[in-house]
């Protein structure tokens, strides 16, 4: 339906007056004795001994199909957070996010399994991000060669607990992106690894993002911003502070941290 | 509601579109975009749902690998556990306790593991029903997945654990001169509606502990009372002569004891239909769908707040 309309664009992510809110338990400051803490579990009604973080306030933007937004700001500004909510994975406190089918996260490091062979945690990635039996068995040996991980010995078939940390984080990447996106998101240091690995990712993330309607990118390197994003939202303490053009953006950013 | 504005004000280069001056609601019918992470109805749920059982399966016997992966002996625990359990519990209540009141002793002990094991199943499916969600956090909130998947999943993990378990009981109701017959077919029918049964129970409690954390911790004394009250290590009627009928009753339809009490009868030669209590089968499978359906909508109503913590 969306086709006829010529001349403009077409929004796949429309996020409105957007809040995100964390709860977490056991962190009210004061008294933290067993007491206290039953008190406040009698006194009902106002969450008591619940503290809240509000990480992301009131955020608003509509990004289009064919655009690749870089997502930038300090530690803890709120950036990680805006990805999972606009993937449907953290409910807003206040506000909406309306999308074009289902967006996705890269990354399958929660659903993997550390006591298990590479061989087995292949298959259980590949099934918790929705891929068949039939998707995965084809593109089995492309995920285990991309990941180099035979290439020192039959790793692929010894628990990932086995595994160097680079080896490791080698076979998540891998594994996660073995699957296509529509709506595609990509957090911050997935290209890990040593030099070799890192282009071979880079090049596989740029592959990925040809195939995708939509990217979005976290990351804290300027440079791999620039070369892939066409436009950039800056978060800070969890609201919008700029949002424009990649290059107009950049250079308040970079004046603001100094650079 | 508002048009999108750009906080700084740099905005993208943007021609006038007729999009312009629509709320961001409007504009996101118009496109046909959908309110992202917002829950499907129960049947596109259900659908869902049967899109992931390989998922399921796998996660499931991921578990239950995981589990004994660092021990030495390895997988032969899953075996080993179970029989180790019942070895304790004989030693408490057969020799100690003697609670073997009312039967010999060849009806005694496979009935006493009988109920060890088949207790254990609905046990440790709640147990592990109450971590599903705010155990595996960081899973909600990575990947996409009807969140019934992981109590599912984690009483799959049970049965399969049982099914272990149901070696070391086979072994022992041989030994002690129960002997295969027609009537061991039963166990399948008892099986699928406890299973059931748990899986209902692990989705309920899978929402509470997703809320209320705590539970976890509540939990082990609530089913160990419960486990005391089902007639596990001693025969319900026998252990309660001369109390008022009623109590009786009541322990004896509770959906544990109806399961353990069909598993007995359909394994131990000498436990006849006459320790029953009537409709048995009715109850078993009232209690299995009960849960199933009333678990099952109870979780789905929350399916999208559980990625909050």
């Amino acid at each position: 339906m969306a086709e006829q309309i010529t001349d403009t664009r077409i929004p796949t992510v429309i996020a409105d007056e957007l809040h995100i809110v964390y709860r977490v338990n056991g962190a009210k400051t004061g008294k933290g004795s067993a007491t206290a803490a039953l008190s406040r579990i009698l006194k009902r009604g106002e969450e008591r001994g619940v503290r809240k973080v509000h990480a992301v306030r009131g955020v608003s933007f509509i990004a289009y199909r064919g655009e690749a937004i870089g997502l930038i700001g300090s530690n803890g500004s709120g950036k990680s957070t805006l990805l999972r909510a606009i993937a449907g994975l953290l409910p807003a406190e206040q506000g909406h996010v309306y999308t074009d089918g289902q967006p996705s996260l890269l990354g399958v490091n929660a659903a993997l399994m550390n006591d298990l062979t590479g061989e087995r945690n292949v298959i259980l990635g590949g099934l918790a991000m929705g891929m068949t039996r039939e998707d995965i068995k084809a593109r089995y040996q492309d995920i285990v060669e991309f990941s180099g991980i035979n290439e020192k010995g039959d790793f692929i078939t010894l628990p990932m607990r086995t595994y160097s940390s680079g080896m490791a984080a080698r076979l998540r990447f891998s594994i996660a992106a073995a699957k296509d996106h529509d709506v595609l998101m990509i957090d911050e240091a997935l290209a890990t690894g040593d030099r070799k690995f890192q282009k071979r990712s880079e090049a596989r993330i740029r592959e990925l993002r040809k195939e995708a309607g939509t990217v979005f990118l976290v990351s804290h390197n300027n440079k791999s911003i620039r070369d892939t994003c066409d436009r950039v939202l800056w978060l800070e303490r969890g609201e919008l502070r700029l949002d424009g053009p990649t290059d107009e953006v950049l250079k308040e950013y970079e004046k603001f941290t100094g650079k | 509601m508002s048009e999108t504005t750009h906080d700084g004000g740099v905005a993208v280069s943007a021609p006038p579109s007729p999009d312009e001056g629509l709320s961001a609601a409007d504009l996101a019918a118009k496109y046909g975009l959908a309110v992202s992470g917002a829950r499907p109805g129960l049947v596109e749920y259900v659908r869902q749902l049967r899109g992931r059982r390989h998922f399921i399966l796998a996660f499931s016997q991921a578990k239950l690998t995981a589990q004994y992966s660092q021990a030495k002996l390895g997988q032969l625990w899953q075996v080993a556990t179970p029989l180790l359990n019942a070895l304790v519990y004989f030693l408490i209540f057969g020799l100690i306790l003697e609670a073997d009141r009312g039967f010999t002793r060849e009806v005694y002990i496979p009935f006493l593991v009988t109920g060890v094991f088949v207790f254990t199943f609905t046990q440790s499916s709640v147990m592990a029903g109450v971590r599903a969600i705010s155990g595996n956090l960081g899973l909600v909130r990575a990947l996409h997945f009807p969140r019934a998947a992981l109590p599912i999943s984690f009483s799959l993990q049970q049965l399969q654990q049982l099914l272990f378990s149901m070696i070391v009981l086979f072994v022992v109701s041989v030994g002690f001169g129960s002997y295969p017959q027609l009537s061991w077919l039963l166990i399948v029918p008892v099986l699928a509606l406890q299973f059931l049964f748990n899986t209902g129970l692990a989705m309920i409690f899978a929402r509470m502990g997703s809320k209320t954390p705590d539970l976890a911790q509540l939990m082990p004394f609530v089913l160990r009372t419960w486990m005391y009250a089902s007639g596990v290590m001693f025969s319900i009627p026998v252990m309660l002569e001369g109390k008022p009928a009623w109590i009786a009753d009541v322990l004896q339809w509770n959906p544990a004891a109806i399961y353990m009490d069909l598993m007995r009868f359909a394994l131990i030669d000498g436990y006849g239909a006459e320790n029953l209590p009537p409709h048995v089968w009715a109850v078993a499978a009232g209690w299995a769908l009960l849960a199933a359906v009333g678990g099952f909508v109870y979780f789905w109503k929350a399916e999208e707040r559980y990625g909050r913590g």
